[in-house]
């Protein structure tokens, strides 16, 4: 059986690359399960309950529970970093740190296949700490109507649209100096905080609101909300939040194939 | 006509921990500084970034849906209340992040002070250089957040400057014992488990919203933490409230500093004279 | 009486119950450029840092210039050039930066070091990398850079731990080049290699270690004459048919030594053996003359290779 199935192995190299990392994940498992349960909790606890005794005390928000507000951004913005680590570590270590993509460019797996092979592996994991997540929120008693359950493939989509983004911008970067500063400081610091995820956005001066146009994290929000309570959201609003993130998804993609092929096939 | 190495090697000859200490950590100092002059700087400068988009996020956003908070000392603004704990934490976070992510590059990676420790350096020099490094970091940060605090309306005595001695204390306590137990890690997994520690310590501070939403008994856990510490800290001595409150606060730093430089230099000498 | 700038007896280090240095003594005198030689794990690295001042010794006594690193360390490492097994530069800064702070941390001047840098990037063949970050240099001219960097305190003593392992034979060549230039200048080298090639180049007089002890101790040249003889000869017979060779060829030479690809047969002249054998009938596959090495004074002594 040592003949390789050339055919197959270019038809199914995503497969084998998503395959490669998913296995490589599931030796931190224990690690990543504990995160995806810790994190909901430690946020739920602290700002849900903390902070909302006071909100509610006050006048409230949205005529909803502090914790109900909160939890379709918490649940976005975790599917958020969690997937942008995971396609960003793994691109580093592919072209940098391990070098690894060029010896899969050995084989006959294409530089398009490892991109979109990173990319799914991503959203598997995320997809995990999305139901735990999700859990936890029930469990806090932070999910009102029926529908809230799409409220996690609402939160897989922003993950689907940064992750997208990020392989791109990963791909991107030959010296990683700092890149995680930057990511980290001017990207997504920046994006949780004001994406409308602990208070409207509308409460902020216009000029502010223009970043969470461009965040997935307030759209995916938007829908949350939409699922999980009363939030009333019109049916253009709606098409524009789902035309946001997949548009993000489609061009990030898209540039990620161009970015790993000029680097890897050059 | 200098002198030579050795010629400088003998000066502190015969005076107390001369086999630990050269008296020049300032050269520890200087060469952070070069490093950070050539590249580091965007990381220093954008850690400064944080506790402001705190400050603006939580204290004009969520401040709007909270109004105001009564302290001890009356009603205040949200943005108010929350303000120095920011300062806080961000203290902690730059000395933290010098203390032991740095550190442990240094140590176990570049082995940068194997190097230092070959030359006629001692131990106490290079954790006393490492660790005015990092409190200069917290100083800069401190500095520049009471500014902004300032700029904001936040701050409306004098008293408000003591945010930046009181930061640089909480700094100093944090980088001096974050170079300890960085100092004992022997992997990046080991590290992160000391991360995984510092967001609930975080989050549970009470930075956000006043202590007394917890039970009892939380409170009291809470209160033994650093991090409230440093926040009580902070808030005394921005409110000019000189009680014997912050004087524990104040003593629970000290001890927390010479622990810290005390396992510090024991492990560096240790590691590096086995 | 002792005129040794180092001065070593009994040297003894233990970890835990694993002895690394076993009881080892040994003298170096000014200007001298000793050497240690052995296999890895002979303890070469472990005497090294205990002659730094950067390792305390589980027993013996040890004096460098006449001080007790136990109690001078500073003092002691005032005195020395230290490069490393591995290199241990400051990889944030510049080639240029890397000697300056380094002199700083022995506290000399600005001023001094700044008169010190051209002669010492000179000397490293590295005034076209000056300002270039450490990262981006190649194996070799990190070596250079340590080697010049541990100058900038004008030491006594340089000490070179397995200096060109690792490096290319260009490389080699160039740092070998480099360190007769300080030899001549009457710097005094304490050098480790497993490389008998290196050791013969570069010491007056060495010691060859193996787990922790001294099993001999001479100048390259004396050590061969002593331990081997004047010439080797080299041969194979394919691997299945050496150790039936062994037994017909023993008679014919002084010493012989089988290793898993090929026989080594010792004699004064290697060329005769080697028609002796031929008027045998016997026609190794390959044969090769050689002088003695220290390789062949190791295997000699251990009766195992230098370099598995
Ligand atoms: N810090 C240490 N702890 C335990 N064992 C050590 C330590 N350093 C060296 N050794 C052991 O001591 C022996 C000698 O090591 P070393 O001096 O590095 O040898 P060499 O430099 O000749 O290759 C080796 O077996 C090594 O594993
Ligand atoms: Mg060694």
């Amino acid at each position: 059986m040592s003949t390789i199935n050339i055919r197959k192995v270019s038809r199914f190299g995503t497969l084998h690359v998503a395959e490669a990392r998913i296995r490589n994940m599931a030796k931190w498992a224990g690690i990543i399960f504990f995160a995806a349960v810790i994190n909901p909790t430690l946020y739920l606890v602290s700002i849900g309950i903390g902070v909302g005794s006071l909100i509610d005390a006050n006048k409230g928000v949205d005529g909803v529970s502090y914790l109900t507000f909160l939890a379709p951004a918490l649940l976005a913005s975790a599917a958020i970093q969690g997937s942008s680590d995971e396609v960003i570590f793994p691109t580093m270590a592919g072209f940098k740190w391990e070098r690894t993509f060029f010896g899969m460019r050995s084989t006959p797996i294409t530089a398009r296949q490892i991109s979109l092979g990173l990319f799914i592996a991503a959203m598997v994991r995320t997809s995990v700490s999305v139901v735990i997540y999700w859990i936890a929120l029930y469990y806090f008693g932070a999910l009102e109507s029926s529908t809230a359950w799409l409220a996690m493939p609402a939160a897989l989509f922003a993950g689907a649209a940064m992750a997208a983004v990020m392989l791109a911008l990963a791909g991107k970067i030959e010296k990683e100096d700092f890149f995680f500063t930057i990511v980290g400081r001017f990207i997504m610091i920046p994006m949780f905080l004001f994406s409308g995820t602990f208070y409207p956005l509308s409460q902020m001066p216009i000029f502010l609101q223009f970043f969470g146009w461009l965040s997935p994290l307030w759209h995916a929000t938007e829908i949350g909300r939409y699922l999980t309570y009363d939030y009333p959201v019109s049916g253009p609003a709606l098409f524009m939040h789902f035309f946001v993130l997949s548009a993000m998804i489609f061009i990030g993609l898209t540039a990620s194939f161009r970015i790993f092929a000029a680097r890897l096939e050059k | 006509m200098s002198s030579t190495a050795v010629e400088l090697s003998e000066r502190r000859l015969g005076q107390f921990g001369d086999k630990y200490f050269a008296g020049r950590p300032q050269q520890v100092l200087l060469r952070n500084w070069i490093s950070f002059k050539s590249s580091a700087w965007i990381a220093v400068v954008s850690g400064f970034l944080e506790p402001v988009l705190y400050l603006l996020s939580f204290g004009y956003g969520v401040g709007a849906l909270v109004g105001n908070i009564s302290t001890t000392t009356g009603q205040v603004s949200y943005a108010a209340f929350i303000a120095p704990g920011l300062l806080a934490s961000s203290a902690m976070n730059g000395a933290l992040l010098d203390s032991t992510w740095n550190v442990f590059f240094k140590l176990n990676e570049s082995r940068l002070y194997n190097a230092m420790l070959a030359t006629s350096l001692g131990p106490l020099d290079v954790a006393l250089g490492e660790i005015a490094w990092a409190l200069m970091r917290g100083g800069a940060y401190a500095t520049a957040f009471t500014i902004i605090m300032s700029a904001l309306g936040l701050i409306t005595t004098w008293w408000g400057i003591l945010a930046i001695p009181a930061a640089i204390i909480v700094a100093f306590g944090f980088a001096s014992f974050g170079m300890a137990i960085t100092s004992y890690m022997k992997s990046h997994h080991q590290m992160n488990f000391f991360y995984i520690f510092l967001l609930p310590m975080f989050l549970f501070s009470g930075a956000f919203y006043p202590l007394t939403v917890f039970p009892g008994w939380g409170q009291a856990i809470i209160k033994a933490l650093p991090l409230r510490q440093g926040i009580e800290l902070v808030t005394r001595a921005m409110a000019g409230e000189f009680s014997v409150h912050l004087l524990v606060n104040v003593t629970y730093f000290l001890v927390m500093i010479c622990v810290g430089l005390f396992f510090t230099t024991k492990r560096l000498n240790a590691l590096f004279m086995k | 009486m002792t005129k040794s700038l180092i001065h070593a007896r009994g040297l003894t280090k233990t970890y835990g119950d694993f002895v690394a240095v076993d009881g080892i003594d040994f003298d170096v005198a000014k200007g001298e450029s000793f050497g240690f030689l052995g296999p890895n794990g002979a303890g070469k690295s472990t005497t090294m840092r205990i002659i730094g001042a950067t390792s305390v010794r589980t027993s013996g006594t040890l004096t460098i210039l006449g001080k007790d690193p136990e109690v001078n360390g500073p003092q002691i490492r005032a005195h020395l050039g230290v490069v490393p097994q591995q290199d241990n530069l400051d990889v944030e800064l510049t080639v240029s930066e890397n000697i300056f702070i380094y002199g700083r941390y022995f506290g000399l001047s600005s001023s001094f070091i700044n008169k010190k840098i051209p002669e010492l990037l000179e000397f490293a063949q590295l005034e076209e990398k000056k300002d270039t970050k450490v990262q981006a240099l190649s194996g070799g001219m990190k070596r250079r850079l340590t080697i010049a960097r541990s100058l900038v305190s004008e030491p006594d003593i340089l000490m070179l731990d397995e200096p060109t392992t690792g490096l290319d034979p260009q490389a080699r060549h160039i740092l070998w080049d480099r360190l007769f230039r300080l030899k001549e200048q009457g710097v005094t080298l304490l050098i480790t290699t497993h490389y008998m090639d290196e050791a013969e180049q570069l010491c007056d007089r060495l010691i060859v270690m193996d787990k922790g002890k001294i099993m001999a101790e001479n100048s390259p040249a004396q050590l061969i004459k002593d331990y081997s003889t004047k010439e080797v000869l080299e041969v194979r017979f394919g691997s299945d048919k050496n150790h039936e060779m062994v037994e017909i060829l023993r008679p014919l030479a002084e010493r012989i030594e089988v290793l898993p690809d090929r026989i080594l047969l010792y004699a004064e002249d290697g060329e005769h053996l080697l028609e002796q054998i031929a008027a045998k009938g016997i026609h190794p596959n390959t044969s090769l003359v050689r002088r003695s090495s220290l390789e062949d004074v190791f295997l000699r002594l251990t009766g195992r290779s230098l370099v598995e």
